[in-house]
């Protein structure tokens, strides 16, 4: 690994951490307590941004299955694998803070209204797409039907979001948010974006260096055991 | 144009006779769909009340898990003898492959719903005669058969095999279930076409998406 790849990491590293520990500040302390919800509308601060890191995690697993499918060049597979688990992490805490949050605010963890229902569809999909890797019988078909999934779970979340957000208009939800941010809040939402995407891109990065070092390894026993036998 | 239809049929003839010779296929999943079926009917209390409000949800659920059974098998078949290598030296396009394949698909899942879909109506003692049934099965089979027949071909190949494809499978075909369920709710209501507008349009625009992407794509899941 050469040291501008190290030194990069590290000042994206470092420029991460500074920005969270920014962003928690104005969570916690700089932006004022909503008036409805009180201090659990905090969460939204979080909530927000991480679903929308979740959301560009997927697309760049759609690119990179294009691409690779397109150019067969095994560093766009990695990419979209990196992204994918983080993007599943990613997505599995929207659900998680969604619920937090839902308990004190609507009284239950879960309701079956459009936008929880289309995110544990999306959190399905790609499940799937990560338990597909696992089951393929060997790394360049692994690629391969994977970036297909990676296409067709992506194309699909528009249809899936329609149908389910008609589906729940049809049966009116229980429940309505009632908005509203003044500037503090804005303020503190678009740092908390900043901050979660920043994290995004560094867990990414290491996740992508780490298959390098994977597949390096892998190839270095390939060499040495026909050397060996 | 010609020759492509006679190839795409031809596949399609090739899994239909074997089909009518073994009944393989649609026996299973004919009797699976009925016990789907029955189960259901003891998870939920038989009030006249209750069948009518689960009644749609019951059957597509029961057409969903055969319809996985039956595409576990299209490609499936393809496995032993290698058949599949066969099916690939034959001086087809791989799209024709693909549409000779959906085509069984769509005719082995149809044919099972059709059968099933009176039994559904006696059991759950609703209206009996409901053509317009025909019309939003078919439809939304269309989609399966497509989505379906490409995963199929996808999870043949690996590992798990008959495992993955509904793991694969279901969650991307959420918006056909979805409206498969209110449009035969509402077609059960006996409400008009204009009500069931929206729904048969969400199954129409997926099915034709789903179609063109796969057909795009196939051809990366089989090569070698």
């Amino acid at each position: 690994m050469n040291r501008k790849v190290v030194l990069r990491n590290n000042i994206l590293l470092g420029l991460s951490l500074a920005l969270m520990v920014a962003a928690l500040y104005m969570v916690f302390i700089y932006v004022p307590t909503e008036k409805n919800m009180g201090v659990v509308q905090r969460i939204f601060y979080f909530h927000v941004p991480i679903a929308w890191v979740a959301f560009l995690a997927f697309f760049i697993v759609f690119v990179s299955s294009i691409m690779y499918l397109w150019k067969r060049d095994m560093k766009w597979d990695r990419y979209a694998h990196a992204s994918a688990e983080v993007g599943i992490i990613f997505t599995t805490l929207v659900l998680i803070t969604g619920s937090i949050w839902a308990k004190p605010v609507w009284g239950i963890w879960w309701t079956w209204d459009a936008r929880l229902t289309a995110s544990l569809v999306l959190w399905l999909i790609y499940v799937a797409y990560l338990l597909l890797r696992n089951y393929a019988s060997e790394q360049a078909q692994g690629a391969r039907i994977a970036a297909v999934l990676g296409i067709i779970g992506f194309i699909d979340v528009p249809i899936v979001a329609l149908a389910i957000n008609i589906w729940r208009t049809q049966h009116p939800p229980a429940l309505i948010f009632e908005g509203g941010l003044g500037m503090p809040g804005l303020f503190t939402l678009l740092v908390s974006i900043a901050a979660f995407t920043l994290l995004f891109v560094v867990l990414v990065s290491y996740g992508i260096i780490l298959k390098n070092q994977q597949e390096e390894i892998s190839h270095l026993k390939d060499v040495h055991s026909e050397e060996g036998g | 144009m010609k020759g492509m239809w006679f190839k795409v049929f031809t596949i399609f003839w090739k899994d239909t006779v074997a089909e009518l010779r073994t009944k393989e296929i649609i026996t299973s999943v004919l009797v699976f769909a009925v016990l789907v079926l029955v189960i259901f009917s003891f998870a939920f209390d038989p009030e006249a009340g209750t069948m009518g409000l689960v009644g749609p949800g019951v059957l597509w659920v029961s057409f969903t898990f055969a319809g996985v059974l039956g595409l576990n098998r299209i490609f499936g078949v393809e496995m032993e003898n290698s058949c599949l290598e066969g099916l690939k030296l034959c001086p087809v396009e791989r799209n024709i492959i693909f549409w000779g394949k959906m085509a069984s698909s769509f005719t082995f899942m149809l044919a099972v719903e059709i059968i099933i879909t009176p039994i559904f109506l006696v059991l759950f003692n609703l209206p009996f005669f409901m053509p317009r049934l025909l019309l939003i099965v078919m439809l939304a089979t269309a989609g399966f058969a497509s989505v379906g027949t490409l995963f199929s071909a996808l999870s043949m190949n690996t590992k798990a095999r008959d495992i993955l494809l509904p793991i694969l499978f279901l969650p991307i075909v959420v918006p056909v279930i979805i409206a498969g369920v209110e449009a035969t709710a509402l077609a059960l209501e006996g409400k008009s076409w204009g009500d069931m507008s929206v729904w048969l349009q969400i199954i129409v625009a997926s099915d034709i998406i789903y179609f063109v992407v796969a057909t795009l794509v196939f051809d990366f899941v089989i090569e070698e």
